[in-house]
């Protein structure tokens, strides 16, 4: 398995003009394995944080480490971090260019250098992942909705088959369902090819359903790292922080307040509903 | 009670060019929001809620059906343009993306453009610039540049300058789906103390299920159709048919329904955290009360 680690990494927009942001202040992180969530409210560095996985941004200081090597030593390593950390930004369905959907998600692999027949494999292995169903691959993508169309822009991603799939909002105004069913097909990704996940998000709910780890930033900082129970089980800093809990862990302490303990780490409705069970069959 | 909005059969089609085919986005859609009320609609993307948004605000005509704003009826061949106008005048539109909808360099600007439009003297416009902001909480950053503000308080802005043109039911076309917890919050706030404290009629279209469970009303539209329509305990007594219309249940009624099915005495049309706990802990007594 592959590491990407962040070595006090500061980053900085428009440095020596007025209108300098101060954006990642010491960031020092190891990234790998896993579904890791970041959560932070607007501005907190989340989108500027994941630009520097696959260099996209340069760190204005610190180091960025691929598997121990230095990322900015080498511009080579440089390139390959492009599809060793495939990102897909905020609205990518606004980035399709291509003039069928089947194209789209092959102009990854292509770049890669990789064999027609490797192309092939690859684009019918992502459309499944991000449920891109093979009756549209080729029709052009504007024709698609909304959902669709994101979904076409993750596999083209998915395609490269990128060590670290490193998403930023990648469920952002979608319906429940549609957030369901893309979330699983990532969930489902990291399942069968082993590579790492990495999800921006403001949704509570989502990340205490997916994810294994969660990175909470605050103001360019990383204020906690740590499993969905260790980070929910904080409800009033994260509160504090403009961020929130998942419904069901206020329901929890609620309950708690009511004489019913069910734990402190509860964060999706299938747990509590389980606690609650055995609670009750305890009692 | 005085209805602001009455929709009676409105169907809409969007007219295909060169080879796309004709997409019909609105099938005989009937409901009605009263003068004052606080109304959700909800749907899977795609299912004909910014259509109906639009229609409502009259940035798109209606295609067949009876649309009434206010008393005045805006289908058919009488219609004049004051007739038009006015209901604009009425019903306005927060829209999601808080970037799109700023026009001017600093938020108080922000605020009167839509005002200064409406021709209105200057002194009346900044009293009701001020009285705008202070409603939603921004008078301090009036001077600012709306560029640097976060998501909510962009957000916060748009409804002040809607406010500011005195509009008697505001539209948010899901005004709240790009911010974080914390906007997402302020901008709920502010929306509901619209409704309680001005009488503002509120027409809330959104993903975010717990936000619905705070209207008097939800509308659920499915393909274009009303799916299913009624108070949220009603609406969300039903979570199977929520989930295969692609939405969902706040995380409260799902937990009392996963209770309801293990055999407990649960109501679902509990969706605060406080409540939700107190029905769950009621329950639990009763059957122990039972057993014994
Ligand atoms: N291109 C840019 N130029 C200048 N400042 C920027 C730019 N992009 C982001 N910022 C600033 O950097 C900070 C972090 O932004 P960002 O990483 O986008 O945060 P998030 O994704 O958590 O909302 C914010 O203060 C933001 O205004
Ligand atoms: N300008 C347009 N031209 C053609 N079709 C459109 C247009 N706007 C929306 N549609 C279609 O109408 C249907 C309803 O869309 P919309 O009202 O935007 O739904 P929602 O807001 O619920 O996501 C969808 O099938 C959509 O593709
Ligand atoms: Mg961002
Ligand atoms: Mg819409």
């Amino acid at each position: 398995m592959s590491e990407i680690v962040l070595k006090d990494v500061n980053y900085i927009y428009n440095k020596g003009t007025p209108y300098e942001v101060h954006a990642l202040r010491d960031i020092n992180l190891t990234l790998g394995g896993g579904i890791i969530g970041i959560i932070g409210h607007t501005g907190s560095g989340k989108s500027t944080l994941v630009q520097l996985l696959n260099g996209l941004a340069k760190p204005s200081s610190g180091k960025v480490l691929f598997d121990g090597e230095d990322l900015w030593e080498k511009p080579e390593r440089v390139r390959a971090a492009r599809f060793r950390a495939g990102l897909v930004m905020q609205y990518p369905e606004y980035q399709l260019f291509a003039s069928t959907v089947y194209e789209d998600i092959a102009f990854g692999p292509r770049n890669m250098g990789l064999s027609a027949d490797e192309v092939d494999r690859r684009v019918r292995l992502a459309a499944e992942f991000a449920k891109v169903s093979p009756d549209v691959m080729e029709r052009s993508p504007f024709d698609l909705s909304g959902g669709q169309k994101r979904r076409v822009a993750l596999a083209g991603v998915i395609a490269m088959n990128p060590e670290f799939l490193v998403l930023d909002e990648p469920a952002a105004g979608l319906d429940p369902g549609s957030r369901r069913f893309i979330l699983g097909g990532i969930k489902e990704y990291r399942k069968k090819s082993g590579n790492s996940v990495i999800i921006v998000s403001h949704s509570m709910e989502d990340m205490a359903s997916y994810c294994d780890r969660i990175i909470v930033m605050a103001n360019g900082r990383v204020i906690m790292d740590g499993s969905c129970a260790e980070v929910f089980s904080r409800s009033l800093e994260l509160i504090g922080l403009g961020l929130d809990v998942p419904q069901v862990t206020h329901i929890a302490s609620a309950l708690r307040e009511c004489g019913i303990d069910i734990g402190r780490d509860v964060y999706t409705v299938g747990y509590a509903a389980e606690k609650l069970d055995s609670f009750c069959k305890k009692a | 009670m005085k209805n602001a909005i009455e929709v009676k059969d409105l169907s809409f089609t969007y007219e295909g060019y060169g080879d796309s085919p004709d997409v019909t986005a609105l099938r005989d859609v009937s409901f009605t929001v009263p003068e004052g009320s606080f109304t959700a609609i909800l749907g899977h993307n795609g299912s004909g809620k910014s259509t109906l948004a639009s229609i409502l605000c009259m940035l798109e005509e209606p295609g067949s059906g009876e649309v009434i704003i206010y008393g005045k009826r805006m289908t058919g061949e009488d219609v004049t343009d004051e007739d038009i106008f006015e209901a604009r005048r009425r019903v306005g539109m927060v829209f999601q993306n808080p970037d799109n909808q700023i026009v001017a360099t600093v938020v108080e600007e922000d605020v009167a453009f839509g005002c200064e439009n409406l021709g209105i003297p200057s002194a009346e416009i900044r009293k009701r610039v001020d009285a705008a902001l202070d409603t939603v909480g921004m008078r301090k950053y009036a001077r600012h540049s709306p560029h640097k503000l976060s998501g909510g308080q962009k957000q916060r802005v748009a409804i002040a300058g809607v406010i500011a043109m005195k509009r008697d039911c505001i539209i948010f076309d899901e005004s709240t789906a790009m911010l974080d917890p914390l906007g997402r919050r302020d901008v709920m706030e502010t929306i509901e103390k619209l409704n309680h404290e001005d009488g503002v009629t509120v027409i809330l279209i959104t993903h975010y299920m717990e936000e619905a469970s705070r209207a008097d009303k939800i509308i659920v539209l499915d393909g274009g159709r009303v799916l299913t329509e009624g108070t949220p305990a009603e609406v969300f007594s039903d979570p199977e048919k929520l989930w295969e219309a692609s939405l969902d249940v706040p995380q409260s009624t799902e937990l009392l329904y996963r209770m309801k099915k293990a055999g407990y005495d649960v109501r679902l049309d509990i969706f605060d955290a406080e409540g939700c706990a107190a029905e769950i802990s009621r329950a639990i007594e009763k059957r122990r009360g039972k057993r014994v």
